[in-house]
């Protein structure tokens, strides 16, 4: 069987990002069937597609970067829960749309800004996959910032439920922004981005939705993180049992 | 030699009489999910290379990120130069400069019109759409979001007919 794990400090930034949409994508993927009209399938649907499809790109090159020992699938079909290092904020679960569109409109704003500075990479592809990133995380963004308004300066019902979803999803933000060590080298080298100075922009988008959604800005000071070292919460293991049982089941597949 | 215009690169590329000629078969390859377009219409065709050797190298640019059509026109392209003669031939993803729809020739767009699919204008202006059945410009947007990942569905309010809109990005 292939090695899995990343041998480079560049295999190992790329494949964090990769891992992010990955998940947010599986997560999206969920929901298709389940949403409230056929045109919001539609729209999950493809932000799905564009998520995976960005990690697909991704892996592909960071397992070009490795020296083509692994490839797209194997980091993303065999790998285990403590071997990913997506944010924790992706593999949370939702219990209903509003906390759906919580979760995606936190990581829309941040992907934004992410995607931004990485098209200034000195490394081209990333630059290049970025590029193309940024312009669909924009229409992602501007779609769920969207229901955040329409849910939060809705109904007392849909206000309830959107500020819910806000407040559940509220204490993996702080993480969007940690810096580690591989962040900073990444930086140093002009490739990558130290993910604290995304912060100010985010704050501003976040605080603009929010107030015009009639929402609350919440004060959780319970932060936590962990998933780019590979510590998650309880939910990403199910979601991975999920994602990968063919794959484990029938190693190799194809069809 | 003779020149080929890529869209996207402000200059004119030369390439070898059968480089050429590829890019003469490559008219037979279309993008699966607007089969009147060929990549080459569409503008994701960006490169056609032949090294001494006889190897041949096809660059392609994706359009969105998980465009589903992209796995299938690298086929497509080593299948229509298999039948060519050419064995040895390797399609290569350039992800910049990022595909536009700023790209896509007015051929392109006159065939999307013809074919009932509202071209795309100008990225970053909100653009005038007219019904592809009726050019009336009383137009509603049913779904951000349609049958690809490229596409809005739209209804003419005057005609009543629902159609594509290749969206502007």
């Amino acid at each position: 069987m292939n090695t899995i794990t990343t041998q480079s400090p560049l295999a190992t930034y790329i494949v964090r990002h990769a891992d992010d949409n990955v998940i947010i994508g599986q997560r999206l993927a969920e929901y298709i069937s389940r949403a409230p009209e056929l045109e919001e399938d539609l729209a999950v649907a493809n932000f799905a597609l564009d998520h995976i499809g960005v990690a697909n790109h991704l892996y592909t090159y960071a397992a070009s970067v490795d020296g083509g020992q692994s490839d797209a699938d194997a980091l993303a079909m065999m790998r285990s829960e403590r071997e990913f290092t997506n944010l924790l904020l992706v593999e949370q679960p939702h219990s209903d749309f509003g906390e759906l569109m919580a979760r995606q409109f936190l990581f829309d704003a941040y992907q934004v800004g992410l995607w931004g500075a990485l098209s200034e990479s000195s490394d081209e592809t990333i630059s290049g996959i970025s590029q193309r990133a940024v312009k669909e995380a924009a229409y992602h963004l501007r779609h769920s910032s969207g229901w955040v308004i329409r849910l939060g300066d809705g109904t007392q019902e849909s206000h309830d439920r959107m500020q819910s979803g806000i407040d559940r999803m509220w204490r993996y933000t702080e993480e969007l922004f940690f810096s580690d060590e591989l962040d900073q080298e990444m930086a140093r080298a002009a490739i990558g981005v130290d993910p604290a100075i995304l912060r100010t922009d985010w704050e501003r988008v976040v605080d603009d939705v929010l107030e015009e959604a009639t929402l609350t800005r919440p004060s959780d000071p319970y932060q936590t993180g962990g998933g780019r070292s590979g510590g998650h919460t309880e939910h990403l293991g199910k979601l991975l049992a999920e994602m990968q049982w063919m794959q484990r089941s029938y190693p190799g597949m194809t069809w | 030699m003779d020149a080929a215009v890529v869209p996207g690169y402000d200059m004119v590329i030369t390439e070898s009489r059968e480089e050429a000629a590829i890019r003469t078969l490559l008219q037979g390859v279309v993008d699966p999910d607007i089969p009147f377009l060929t990549i080459e219409d569409i503008a994701i065709l960006r490169g056609i290379h032949i090294e001494d050797s006889g190897a041949v190298t096809i660059t392609i640019t994706p359009t969105y990120s998980g465009c589903p059509a992209m796995d299938v026109i690298t086929e497509d392209i080593g299948t229509a130069l298999a039948a060519a003669g050419y064995v040895d031939v390797s399609v290569e993803l350039a992800y910049s400069p990022a595909w536009t729809t700023e790209w896509l020739t007015p051929a392109a767009k006159a065939k999307l019109a013809a074919n009932r699919i509202a071209p795309p204008g100008p990225v970053g202006v909100v653009a005038e759409i007219l019904c592809p059945s009726c050019a009336s410009d009383a137009i509603r947007t049913a779904s951000e979001f349609g049958s690809t990942a490229c596409k809005s569905l739209m209804v003419c309010t005057t005609c009543g007919e629902p159609f594509d809109y290749l969206k502007a990005i």
